[in-house]
């Protein structure tokens, strides 16, 4: 996923911390109180009323899949957004705030809203028109059946391990902060998820994720507010955070600004050149998630109409520039009001750091939203900040398994296995997909519980496809030329291209410089430039392959091709509901927050 | 979305309305009490800010989304 890199370093990092806290008996950050449990326990009760309300609403394959294709704008929006809006992407990201300063708001902006703009404004047409039910059907019916297995198998199966991977995460995450048992934790989420979206489908998921999105900001949004008020505005944090810098506190660096010390991969503590930010985060791999992981377009898809399918992503990005609000704020604020007991300014450190000295009982960077939390929120409010931590894991993991549901139905179980059974029949499969995709799920939890030392690969394996899948999508979309050959090589070539990179260095540490161009760069860096590399693989495959074939008719490309098809014809609307307007609203306000943050 | 399906924004409300409830009763008590939970900027009540806001936006989404309503 796009938060790959900062997930890795996360969850990475943070299960031996996790395990020296505990095996330290440290304390638990905070401590629910009734009021607390019973917001918690409220939520659950919601949530699964929502999946039996909608059981007699998923009866066909359309309803359950692709939720009738009658979701609003608004919802399909939300829902596009909040799938991504993980909890361990909320915490991590704060923590990496604390770290690095607003660089980390890079993921935010620049990571994400070009890439839903031009989800919704170019590519949502052909998605739509082509009434495709998943990304690897577009790749079928675009290059053929061997692309489709390709991306359709990889998907399936690193979606439900990323899933597990962050229900085990998720359920540490419960544990550390509120002393949960691990155990309680992972079952008791799963089978609320697997109980909600077998019943309801697609449209039970996406109802709980604007729920969901609700929640976060609900939970969330008190802990900024405070946090300015205490700090003394944007000034008193920027003046604070100079203080702690001239006293030692903290470490050097420019913790406000985005740009200027991004001339150099020395010049900040990433190790990111402007390049790597704009080409590899900018383009190949937020591009690569936000417009061709179906896990967020199986959202749009959704939509009841064109116009609503390429309005939501436009919403989705209104509120995705917003989100380092609760998120990249907190994190910088820790590090001008987070306190010891004895009136001292709190530290934060590494995990390593962490881990090395387990009778301090050290908090580290991950710990700092929690500690946020625990620092303004008195009962009740505390129990709606950790509601919203478990609604973001939730609203993920829903997420993944009804994309998983939808792919492993139509692009694997329909293709290989049963081509022409009826439309119950494969709404039961779905169901049982789902489930399925929930139990594989736990079974990934609990191998990770085993061997914490996997969980990177199995981060890392996720970002393999991502580009070299934008790649295929891009060279189908806009060139009438590209044949099926070419799409199958590139699409397997850019892939492997990425899995040798990402050996490559693992093997050879000292070969990032050789991946990322410079001896400065740091992990961060590697993931960019390893996806620039993959995608133009990928890209040159699909030409050269694609030179040496026979194209397909141009006939035979409507509705799937830019200059083969000729789009749906929108009637007018007023300014103010035309997709065009926001979009040029959204780049503005993008661009004007990338300028005062420079 | 068909007019006979609850609203999700209906589900919205009602739970909203419900934590509002609760958050902005539980600051009352504080008050009444003086029993302040030992947090930073209790002078603020925010409980009472907070959950009153809940309340509003719970309310106005739950009436205004409310089944049956045409």
């Amino acid at each position: 996923m796009l938060e790959l890199a900062l997930a890795s370093n996360f969850a990475g990092g943070f299960l031996p911390h996790a395990m020296t806290m505990l095996a330290a008996g440290a304390p638990s950050l905070a401590h629910l109180g009734p009021l607390d449990i019973a917001v918690i326990a409220i939520y659950f009760v919601m949530v699964i009323w929502i999946g039996f309300y909608l059981k007699k609403r998923s009866n066909t394959s359309e309803e359950f899949f692709m939720a009738g294709r009658e979701m609003t704008a608004w919802i399909a929006g939300l829902s596009f957004v909040s799938a991504n809006l993980g909890s361990l992407e909320l915490m991590g990201w704060a923590g990496s705030a604390y770290q690095y300063g607003i660089l980390a708001a890079h993921w935010y902006w620049i990571g994400a809203i070009p890439a839903m703009l031009f989800l919704g404004m170019v590519m949502m047409p052909f998605y739509y028109v082509c009434k495709t039910h998943s990304v690897p059907g577009y790749l079928k019916l675009r290059f053929g059946q061997g692309s489709s297995i390709v991306a359709a198998f990889s998907f399936a199966f690193m979606t439900v391990l990323m899933s597990g991977v962050n229900m085990f995460s998720m359920a540490k995450v419960m544990q550390i902060v509120l002393g949960w048992d691990l155990n309680f934790s992972i079952v008791v989420s799963s089978v609320a998820v697997a109980a909600y979206v077998a019943l309801g489908g697609l449209r039970s998921a996406i109802f709980n994720e604007v729920l969901q999105f609700v929640l976060i900001w609900g939970g969330a949004l008190l802990v900024p507010i405070l946090g300015m008020i205490e700090a003394g505005g944007w000034n008193g944090l920027k003046l604070k955070i100079a203080q702690n810098i001239a006293n030692g506190a903290i470490p050097m660096g420019d913790y406000t600004h985005m740009w200027r010390s991004m001339g150099h991969f020395q010049d900040n503590p990433m190790g990111v050149h402007w390049t790597g930010i704009v080409f590899g985060l900018g383009f190949a791999i937020s591009f690569g998630y936000w417009t061709t992981d179906f896990l967020v377009v199986q959202r749009v898809l959704a939509a009841n109409s064109l116009r609503s399918a390429r309005m939501a992503p436009v919403i989705g990005s209104f509120f995705k520039m917003a989100v380092p609000f609760i998120v990249i704020l907190p994190g910088l604020l820790g590090l001008v009001v987070l306190q010891n007991s004895d009136g001292s300014l709190m530290k934060l450190v590494g995990e390593n750091v962490a881990a090395a000295h387990p009778e301090l009982h050290l908090h580290t960077y991950n710990d700092v939203l929690p500690l946020m939390l625990v620092r303004y929120c008195s009962p009740g409010l505390l129990g709606l900040g950790i509601t919203a931590l478990i609604a973001g894991f939730m609203s993920g993991m829903a997420g993944n398994v009804s994309a998983f549901s939808a792919v492993w139905t139509y692009d694997i179980y329909q293709p290989l296995i049963n081509k022409k059974a009826s439309d119950e029949h494969y709404v039961t499969v779905g169901r049982w997909a789902t489930i399925l995709g929930v139990v594989i799920s736990i079974g990934a939890a609990y191998l990770v519980m085993g061997a914490a030392g996997i969980m990177d690969y199995v981060q890392a394996l996720f970002s393999f496809f991502i580009a070299p899948l934008l790649g295929a999508v891009l060279m189908g979309m806009f060139w009438k030329r590209a044949t099926s050959a070419g799409g199958f090589w590139g699409l397997l070539l850019g892939t492997l291209t990425s899995i040798g990179l990402f050996a490559w260095v693992k093997v050879d540490p000292s070969a990032l410089r050789y991946v990322a161009l410079s001896p400065y760069a740091k992990d961060m860096a590697e993931n960019m430039y390893r996806a620039l590399w993959s995608i133009s693989v990928t890209f040159i495959v699909i030409f050269v392959v694609s030179l040496f074939g026979k194209a397909r008719p141009v006939a035979e490309l409507d509705g799937l091709v830019y200059g083969a098809t000729k789009l749906p014809e929108e009637e007018p609307v007023p300014f103010y509901k035309n997709e065009w307007f926001w979009t040029v609203i959204a780049l503005v306000i993008f661009i004007a927050l990338n300028v005062i943050f420079w | 979305m068909e007019s006979k399906e609850i609203s999700i924004w209906f589900f919205i409300g009602v739970l909203l309305t419900i934590y509002g409830v609760m958050i902005l009763g539980y600051g009352i008590w504080e008050l009444v009490t003086g029993n302040f939970a030992n947090v930073i900027l209790k002078e603020l009540h925010a409980p009472v800010w907070w959950g009153a806001l809940m309340l509003i936006l719970g309310l106005f989404y739950a009436l205004r989304f409310r089944p049956g309503k045409a």
